[in-house]
């Protein structure tokens, strides 16, 4: 429970960067294009990744620019919803659900449980591709005319009253959400087919039982959302009316089967980014994580629970008193186990050695925003109050808080954390540290506000609004200028660490967990001979006496 | 885990199977076309429901295999049933009125 | 690397790759041909998981219409030919039963008895798409696909249509009427995805037949095999429970 003191290395950066890694093992275009290495598609995924969130990033900054006056003065309304909408779609479908784990976790999770590589390769390079095919056809709709039906697609506005391009963006949802499937289920074969000897479940870094929590939800939800989207479509085209009213179908159905996933989605999106906290937290206060079995559980927990409640996002939208009686009610409850995660994250800073390298900054954000988020997320989940709030400005700033404060950060802290791992090289501390800072900054002043406006009753997805809700309009967007400097700044010297970077070495931060005990950048088969786990994980103690061992080693060489 | 105990299911117990869902399906049709009230699509269920059984477990090899895949088959079947159930509690409720 | 001592019981299978013996397919993140196959059957089964949720979602919708308008249901239903619907039910339990046995002529390396069962079963496959088809025509003739001059009149004058008054059909109100277009949208959607995902499998059987004849699966790799039929008993499944939902309502 105690931190243990730390034993200084030998200096291994001073050799330089391994020369047989997964990057220099084969050179050329093919070789990535083709590769079943899941670190060079995790490494695919995060270009990807970062160029969609580029675009959607433009498309927030579009709808800031319009809000900053409360006439529709930038764009028509008609175009505000496409940019809206765009702007939705690109960031939930390609950029948070794919966020954490098709990056890092598809990088770390058959390091973290001492394999080889994923149990099914050839589907973790399909996942990729399925992923690109869907954002092609996203960028197709964006510069085709864009669709305005709110990421949502709610009916009867898509299947009826639209001509906008609705099929090319199903299609692409239909596509991405494949793609998140198919990485799900390798993640869950994975972890239960290819842990190293000793590396029981209850060993295993609770990064992996997040990811294992969110995998289970998108082997589960995501089909349901297909095919909610596969009746739209055919709606649309050949008149297949399962939610048409004049046949006698219900537009509610689509909602129900829509926010069938897209509420487990949103614990997609936020598991695995808790999962990274646990590791970043643990790391930089050098403790293990207080509660491990409690915050495992709470991650499975969060999993199956998700599934009750998603008929919170339809309080207003037509269905049953008692429904919203039973919606309201499950809801209270799934707050509980982030709740629990939350507060053994605080205990594991109590009494560590705390350090506040950037990670550990983002991880400080997450904690701070990620609970204001889910706070006001139980505001929402009382059926009272969200009759007054949703569609207003607050479950905007709810969502933000949560994802962007949250989520986001966690991604932030992730890349930060082991972006020595990937590229074997250090990015400039004082510089990340800063960004770190001027993001949770320019985050708070973009989104606080957005509460108030919520209260005040400034609905969303608007392109104009009443002349004295302007003040706060100012605001946000100056932050959202702030926000979006915080987030080029890593970028920019990210990339320059690729070249310029000081050679990290192993294990810079002296974490546990298997991935660190192999070289930066690791190679293609990641471990040399396979590991055996046989200590606790976060066991700093196993650490030391390992450094201890390595450095007699060395010392006794050198006689 | 590497399944150490494959066991090999042979054709006794296939043709046994095969000619068990070809009964159910028999008996399914004859059921459908007397009239039981609320009880037809219940046994039109509870028929179906014990072919798919059959299936799962013999054809589908579930009673030789895993506990996980059996974890697995479970799974699936429980988040259908909170799909539907909660979806219907939604429909059935609105007939209710207001309180 | 970690110079630990093991705790951990090591497994025979990672002595036998130390030496070296392992056959070609066995991949090289797999310390055991065993693994591999266990962990193929897992992501088939995982596979097959999403897909209940994908079907579930059309049998969700199809339960609350059915619910709502049973009237409507049961006019459709009157309208489907239940010879033709026990004849594919039984067709596909063949084709599920010669599947089986394809999968234990591969275990028992039975490379003749393999192709023939996968022959039959691929031919049994095309019978229920040849028998679809036949129903589909039916359909598309009595103007009853939904959102192509979808036709009423069977509903609203029972006396005109063959099937409605065999069934003994009282007329239906124009609203209830109007909603038989919710049961056979659901009737196309939910058979014609059925059917796609047949077409998907005899296009696989027909590569397995292929591969089958030159001994691809009868030499002690049988994972293919065995996990094709579980896709494939997977989509007999859903025909049982499509069967009794669309067929068999109140034909009495």
């Amino acid at each position: 429970m105690s931190a243990s003191t730390l034993v200084s290395l030998p200096d291994s950066s001073a050799v330089g960067i391994p020369e047989d890694n997964y990057i220099s093992r084969e050179y050329g275009l093919k070789s990535w294009l083709l590769t079943q290495d899941h670190k060079r598609i995790a490494v695919l995924y995060m270009i990807s990744l970062v160029f969609f969130f580029l675009i959607g990033g433009i498309m927030a900054g579009l709808i800031r620019l319009e809000l900053l006056t409360p006439q529709s003065d930038l764009m028509s309304s008609d175009t505000y919803n496409k940019v809206f909408t765009m702007h939705g779609v690109i960031m939930v479908f390609l950029f948070l659900v794919p966020s954490v784990p098709a990056t890092l976790g598809n990088f770390l999770i058959p390091m973290m449980i001492g394999a080889k590589d994923m149990a099914l390769p050839k589907i973790n390079l399909l996942s990729w591709y399925l992923y690109i095919f869907g954002g092609i056809l996203v960028l197709y709709t964006l510069v085709s005319g864009g669709v305005d039906t709110g990421w949502t697609f709610t009916t009867p506005l898509s299947t009826h009253y639209l001509n906008t391009k609705v099929m090319s963006t199903c299609m692409a949802v239909f596509i991405a959400g494949f793609s998140s499937i198919f990485t799900g289920l390798n993640f869950l074969v994975t972890i239960h087919k290819m842990r190293a000897p000793g590396m029981t479940w209850f060993r295993l870094p609770l990064f992996v039982w997040a990811n294992y929590a969110a995998a289970v939800q998108m082997v589960l939800a995501t089909p349901v959302v297909a095919i909610a989207l596969v009746l739209l479509m055919l709606e649309r085209t050949i008149g297949i009316g399962v939610f048409d009213p004049t046949k006698g179908g219900d537009p509610l159905l689509f909602q129900h089967l829509f926010w069938f996933y897209s509420h487990p989605a949103v614990y997609i999106m936020i598991l695995p980014g808790m999962g990274v906290i646990s590791e970043v937290i643990s790391t930089y206060s050098r403790k293990r994580v207080f509660g491990y079995t409690a915050v495992a559980y709470s991650s499975v927990a969060i999993a199956v629970f998700g599934f009750f409640v998603w008929a919170h996002h339809m309080f207003i939208m037509g269905i049953s008193n008692y429904a919203v009686l039973v919606f309201s009610l499950l809801t209270m409850l799934v707050a509980v186990p982030s709740a629990i995660k939350i507060f053994n994250w605080a205990f594991t800073l109590y009494k560590g050695s705390i350090t506040f390298e950037a990670p550990m900054l983002y991880a400080f954000g997450f904690m701070g925003l990620f609970t204001i988020g889910g706070m006001t997320g139980v505001f929402l989940g009382s059926a009272g109050t969200d009759i007054h709030l949703t569609e207003t400005y607050f479950i905007v700033a709810h969502f933000h808080f949560v994802m962007v404060g949250g989520m986001l950060m966690a991604f932030l802290a992730g890349i930060h954390f082991w972006w020595p791992k990937i590229t074997g090289r250090m990015y400039p501390e004082k510089l990340s540290q800063m960004a770190a800072v001027v993001t949770f900054i320019g985050f708070n002043l973009t989104f606080f506000p957005q509460f108030i406006l919520g209260m005040l009753g400034m609905p969303r997805r608007y392109a104009s609004y009443p002349p004295e809700f302007q003040v706060l309009n100012v605001f946000s967007t100056a932050g959202a200028t702030i926000l979006g400097i915080g987030y080029l700044i890593p970028v920019l010297y990210l990339l320059w660490s690729l070249k310029y970077g000081e050679v990290a070495g192993d294990n810079p931060w002296q974490a546990t967990g298997l991935e660190w005990q192999t070289q930066s950048p690791p190679l293609t088969e990641n471990f040399i001979e396979p590991p055996i786990m046989d200590h606790e994980a976060y066991d700093y103690a196993w650490l030391d006496r390992k450094n201890r061992e390595r450095q007699k080693g060395e010392v006794s060489n050198a006689e | 885990m590497s399944e150490h105990t494959h066991t090999v299911v042979g054709p006794r117990i296939y043709v046994t199977i095969l000619l068990a869902l070809l009964l159910g399906t028999a008996l399914t049709v004859w059921a459908s076309f007397i009239d039981l009230g609320f009880w037809n699509p219940i046994i039109a269920l509870a028929i179906a429901s014990t072919k798919a059984l059959l299936v799962l477990l013999y054809f589908m090899h579930v009673k030789y295999s895993t506990n996980l895949t059996k974890l697995a088959v479970v799974g699936a079947i429980f988040m259908f049933t909170v799909l539907v159930s909660l979806t219907l509690a939604d429909y059935i409720s609105r007939a209710w009125g207001s309180w | 690397m970690p110079n630990s001592q093991p705790v951990a019981p090591v497994d025979s299978s990672l002595a036998a790759e130390a030496h070296h013996e392992h056959p070609t397919y066995l991949r090289h993140h797999f310390h055991s041909v065993a693994q591999q196959a266990d962990t193929a059957n897992f992501a088939m089964w995982l596979f097959l998981v999403t897909e209940v949720m994908f079907f579930g979602g059309l049998f969700t919708a199809y339960l609350v219409y059915r619910n709502w308008y049973f009237p409507a249901f049961v006019a459709g239903s009157h309208q489907l030919n239940v010879v033709w619907g026990t004849l594919n039910t039984v067709v596909l339990i063949l084709s599920s039963f010669t599947m089986a046995m394809g999968v234990w002529c591969a275990e028992t390396r039975r490379k003749n008895g393999l192709v023939l069962c996968l022959a039959l079963t691929f031919i049994l496959g095309l019978g229920f798409l040849g028998i679809k088809s036949i129903e589909y025509s039916e359909k598309i003739e009595k103007h009853h696909v939904p959102g192509i001059q979808y036709s009423l009149s069977s509903f609203l004058d029972p006396a005109s249509d063959k099937e409605a008054t065999a069934a003994g059909d009282k007329p239906l109100s124009l609203d209830m009427a109007r909603h038989t277009e919710v049961y056979f949208s659901l009737y196309f959607a939910m058979t014609g995805m059925h059917a796609l995902h047949m077409i998907v499998g005899i296009g696989v059987l027909a590569y397995m037949i292929f591969r089958a004849r030159s001994g691809a699966y009868t030499s002690g790799h049988v994972t293919f095999v065995e996990n094709f039929g579980l896709y494939w008993h997977f989509v007999d499944i859903i025909w049982i429970y499509l069967f009794a939902l669309l067929y068999l309502i109140s034909r009495h």
